[in-house]
């Protein structure tokens, strides 16, 4: 797996909102790498922080109440975090596209559709109209889009949410960037949309060689889409590894927690409640001293009350958890 | 030579081409926009041909030919100096109709350009913008109108720049708060995610959403340009006599609304039904815009 290379390599990103309250930190130390041609699941509850990993790497964090820094931000050896605006904006859209998670508002009202899906064409590019439509009709042969031609001239409202994500999709890949965000692109589509879309993603990747930044809750999604997964909580990840390994034995009592709270049509519960994580995700601006898991944690323990490290398992794994640090009492291998 | 590159060319049937026939397409099927469209042109052709049009010199006094009633050489009748009344409504058109129409584009085109500013840049140049149109909306605005009239002189163009100057701000409010409620939207941010520059977001994605607003503002914003000039003329800072605006003409007709009610009557229709007109034109044009009621 390409690492010794990978397209996007983030180390310590931070991002910090200023309010009338004082600072809150969302993102704390986010480091992680994107292998070439690899889909990466970035994977937690709502306020986790993976939407805001994604905004602060397009450089779409508003305003100026968000303060984005990190240590280095290496798109293909381009830093991104010493580019300035101007430098920002011709990223977006052409090396770097993101995809939102609802199709439905995804999309100007007013204008056609062609013109949307094409027009980092003619940002990116400088091509002519002609040109930006040939290349749309392409786009949209290449998503799945049925009657393309006809599609070039319809309004949003005109299309099912299905093909507005495709839409979509065509408008991020557009300008053949280097590394498609998808901020829960299936979030709001019903479920056989849901599949085909990723199937088209999956598709992609394999033809065109995107690689891709999948934004998710869905651990079915991670599951059937990824190469490695990052989980985040609170605003930090907590856990990185293979897909098959995290699915196999996690290793942070989180993702453990996340893994039990799947319901399975297989396993008969009658009359018991759903299994879940106990607690709620904590206010980042009153968090818990040291681990922010501990106190939804069933493995917690005194040492807890300081903050663990990200520290690596071996294997391309890491967690944050004193369950696995060097001095802790038990070897990964011991693990329930 | 080199064989003949042909490139192969797709009928010139472009977007834009069908987009404005789309509208006009919507737009005729609306029986009452045209009903409008229709008299307004009537109105200008009118107010355009006045001299050929009418018979009558709107100038001309005739003291013995007073408040005549309606009959076929005078089809509205004559006013206290003997003139006849339809024939200065057709000559009030030309300047009630530059009132109407060419202040309003001003202050819509001023407001819609700083309220977009305004709500997409916010800080300081919002700020800034806001202060001002409370400025101008918290001072009496015909007292405002007044003072540009009696320092600049009563002409038209002073008319023009007095309620240009006067109607900005709320058209900028009204815009602002589109724009603060637009710049949230999905496709707002997907825009800036393709890196989209900010005056392409404002002006290319922002403002096509406005439009509806702003033909409803600007079909409202006629008759009221209307009222505001018969307001200046009745105080006399507007329009001076003889010339003949509808204000002015329902303002000296009202004097005799017992003897010659024609007089004050007659010009109030014709405030009425253009105010009419261009409402019907302006909802006509909101929804053959909307390309949601286009199917």
């Amino acid at each position: 797996m390409g690492r010794a290379d990978p397209i996007l390599s983030v180390r310590g990103l931070s991002t910090a909102f200023s309010g009338d309250r004082g600072n809150v930190t969302v993102l704390d130390d986010v480091s992680f790498e994107v292998g070439r041609g690899q889909i990466v699941g970035l994977v937690g509850e709502s306020g986790s922080g993976k939407s805001m990993t994604a905004l602060s790497l397009m450089g779409l964090v508003p305003q100026p109440q968000g303060r984005v820094s990190a240590r280095e931000i290496l798109l293909d050896g381009v830093d991104l975090a010493r580019l300035d605006g101007a430098g920002m904006r011709r990223i977006r859209g052409g090396e770097m596209a993101m995809v939102f998670q609802e199709p439905m508002t995804s999309l100007n009202p007013v204008r056609k559709v062609w013109e949307q899906v094409g027009e980092p064409l003619a940002i990116h590019q400088g091509l002519g109209r002609r040109e930006i439509r040939a290349r749309v009709l392409e786009m949209f042969e290449l998503v799945g889009i049925p009657e393309p031609k006809s599609r070039l001239d319809a309004y949003p409202h005109q299309l099912s949410g299905g093909l507005r994500q495709r839409a979509m999709i065509a408008m991020g890949l557009i300008c053949e960037p280097k590394l498609l965000i998808a901020d829960e692109p299936t979030t709001a589509l019903d479920v056989t949309t849901q599949a085909q879309i990723l199937q088209l993603m999956r598709d992609l990747r394999d033809r065109v060689g995107t690689s891709i930044i999948m934004i998710t809750h869905d651990l079915g999604v991670i599951a059937e889409m990824c190469d490695v997964v990052n989980v985040m909580y609170a605003g930090q990840i907590v856990e990185q590894a293979d897909v098959f390994d995290l699915f196999e034995r996690p290793a942070h009592p989180y993702t453990r927690g996340l893994l039990a709270s799947i319901p399975r049509a297989n396993e008969p519960r009658a009359g018991r409640r759903m299994p879940s994580i106990p607690g709620m995700v904590p206010n980042l601006a009153k968090l818990p001293p040291g681990c922010r898991f501990a106190p939804r944690c069933g493995d917690a323990m005194p040492l807890c009350t300081r903050a663990p490290e990200l520290a690596a398992l071996g294997a391309g794994r890491s967690a944050r958890c004193w369950l696995h640090a060097p001095d802790a009492a038990q070897p990964l291998e011991e693990m329930p | 030579m080199a064989a003949p590159a042909t490139p192969a060319t797709e009928p010139e049937t472009l977007e834009d081409a069908s987009f404005l026939r789309d509208t006009l397409r919507a737009f005729r099927k609306n029986r009452m926009a045209m009903v409008g469209l229709a008299f307004v042109v009537l109105l200008v052709l009118g107010a355009i041909f006045a001299p050929w049009v009418s018979p009558h010199d709107p100038y001309r006094v005739a003291l013995d030919e007073q408040l005549l009633p309606m009959s076929h050489t005078y089809w509205l009748g004559t006013d206290n100096f003997g003139r006849d009344v339809l024939t200065r409504i057709l000559y009030g058109a030309r300047i009630s109709l530059m009132v109407g129409i060419v202040p309003s584009l001003v202050s819509l085109t001023i407001g819609t350009v700083l309220g977009i500013l305004s709500g997409y840049l916010g800080g300081k140049t919002d700020f800034v913008v806001m202060r001002l149109a409370d400025m101008m909306i918290a001072f009496p605005s015909l007292l405002l109108a007044m003072v540009v009239m009696y320092t600049l002189g009563a002409n038209l163009l002073n008319i023009f720049l007095a309620l240009a100057l006067v109607g900005w701000a709320s058209v900028a409010r009204v815009v602002r708060s589109q724009t603060l409620a637009l710049r949230e939207k999905e496709f707002i941010e997907a825009a800036r995610a393709n890196g989209t520059a900010r005056a392409t977001i404002m002006f290319a994605h922002i403002f096509p959403n406005v439009v509806p607003t702003l033909i409803v503002l600007f079909s409202l914003s006629i008759p009221e340009a209307i009222m505001w000039e018969s307001s200046l003329s009745f105080l006399g800072v507007g329009v001076q006599p003889p010339e003949a605006s509808w204000g002015l003409l329902v303002a000296k007709g009202k004097e005799y609304i017992f003897q010659a009610p024609s007089v004050a009557i007659a010009p109030g229709i014709a405030i009425l039904l253009t105010v009419m007109a261009f409402n019907f034109i302006g909802d006509g044009l909101r929804d053959a815009l909307d390309p949601s009621m286009k199917d």
